[in-house]
């Protein structure tokens, strides 16, 4: 078994922490940085409740070890709303009624904020299929596609108005 | 579900990765993208006592065309494939294939070699690579040299990968003019393993199927080709008689097992139907049409 030494930026801070190599980026998340924002849902690579933004990816932080982090950034719920105002897509999942029990809603902001990146203007299609990795066993996604919709507008609204 | 521990070692050259395997032995596994070795290890179905993760090689995740091929690095993303618009246009199987793989954010780990040398027969691009008649490229303490994608699945999850070696590249022949391939899939969910799915590469020569490969996901234990259906369809026509004797001779080599996902019957029948939409989307891309 072997410790090592790594350095992850998370949420925009760097943090040096000793790790087990075995430790799950999930478990350094939640555990060694206390950012419990990021779930622990199905533990088998299914369900995206853990899912993070690693270097500008979200990816399944119950997959991937803490060690393989090292060096990278790491973007959390926690780092989402910035200065106590929500971001489009938070409230989005406010107006439209993009939760119910909440659990799985840190990960499909996640996903959703990496696909509103990539595609501004997503079809309804493009967004079902971009959070297709993310499961929620509440809304039936129809509300939460919704929600997507209203950050994805909006976001487009701020970028010309800038 | 916490992993048996493990020494963790993070080459940054391909030597190293090679010296390291080569120290190590046996105990070591190769970590790429980690989306099947990370859960195999959390269920403890795998506790090596090393890993050696590749993932600090950027020399190993190219994709490009070199020569006469695509060349597919070892630590080539799966999503590297989903927005390169070569892959989109001189490939459009293997699109096919990394549109369904898992889901987004697992294909944003995951690579076209790990899936690859995991050598599980419910991957999808062991299929698609039979039916492409790739090669992978491997090295070891002696050098490099290229497996037949034929000749690498030798069993559940086994390769002819020997002791030492590291795979590095995959290297895709690039399709004839005239040629066309694609690759479906029936899975219960995103993210599931295919009930069963059907790669399918073929050239025609004006209405004739001139040359057919065909690979078979998640209904034989080893990744398999369907070969009697290949000779079924290679030298014909492409009708509806042809196509259903290519199906039923698929349906009838593949050895599929009954499990949570269909009996056996059904599995084969899935194959059946498979082969010949498959077929014929084929027929239809070699044609220059966008099904």
């Amino acid at each position: 078994m072997s410790k090592h030494e790594i350095t992850v930026t998370v949420n925009g801070e760097r943090k040096t922490r000793s790790v087990e190599s075995r430790l799950l980026l999930v478990h350094f998340i939640r555990e060694d940085l206390s950012l419990t924002g990021t779930h622990i849902g199905c533990d088998t690579t299914s369900c995206g409740a853990c899912t993070v933004s690693l270097d500008g990816e979200p990816v399944k932080s119950c997959t991937v070890f803490a060690v393989q982090a090292d060096g990278a950034t790491v973007d959390t719920i926690e780092g989402m709303a910035v200065g106590g105002k929500l971001h489009p897509l938070q409230e989005g999942f406010w107006e439209k009624h993009g939760l119910q029990c909440g659990f799985c809603t840190p990960g499909m902001l996640i996903s959703a904020r990496a696909l509103l990146a990539k595609n501004p203007s997503p079809s309804e299609d493009e967004i079902r299929h971009g959070i297709s990795g993310n499961l929620c066993r509440c809304t039936g996604y129809n509300k939460i596609v919704e929600a997507i919709q209203y950050a994805a507008d909006k976001l487009r609204g701020d970028a010309k108005g800038a | 579900m916490i992993p048996a521990p493990f020494d963790y070692h993070a080459p940054t050259t391909l030597d190293e990765a090679l010296a390291l395997l080569g120290k190590l032995g046996d105990t070591a596994k190769i970590l790429a993208g980690g989306q099947s070795l990370i859960p195999a290890m959390r269920f403890r179905l795998a506790a090596p006592e090393a890993l050696i993760d590749l993932g600090r090689i950027p020399e190993l995740a190219h994709l490009e065309e070199r020569g006469d091929d695509l060349v597919i690095g070892a630590l080539a993303r799966e999503h590297a494939l989903e927005i390169s618009p070569l892959v989109a246009k001189s490939y459009p199987m293997l699109l096919d294939a990394a549109k369904v793989i898992a889901d987004p954010l697992v294909r944003n780990k995951a690579t076209v070699g790990g899936n690859l040398a995991h050598a599980d027969p419910a991957n999808d691009h062991p299929a698609v690579m039979l039916a492409y008649g790739a090669k992978v490229v491997v090295r070891g303490p002696s050098g490099s040299r290229t497996i037949a994608i034929d000749d690498l699945f030798t069993g559940l999850f086994e390769t002819s990968l020997a002791p030492g070696e590291i795979l590095t590249e995959i290297r895709i022949p690039k399709p004839k003019p005239h040629s066309g391939g694609a690759y479906l899939k029936i899975e219960r969910k995103v993210g599931d393993y295919a009930v069963a799915a059907v790669a399918v590469q073929l050239e025609l020569a004006g209405e004739t199927i001139a040359h057919v490969r065909i690979g078979l996901t998640n209904v034989s234990p080893i990744p398999a080709r369907a070969k009697a259906a290949e000779a079924a369809l290679t030298g014909q026509p492409a009708s509806d008689a042809v196509l259903e004797a290519a199906g039923k001779a698929a349906a009838n080599e593949c050895n599929p097992s009954a499990d949570l996902r269909g009996q056996v019957d059904y599995k084969r029948d899935l194959v059946r139907i498979l082969v010949k939409r498959a077929v014929r989307v084929a027929i239809t891309r070699a044609q220059g049409g966008r099904p």
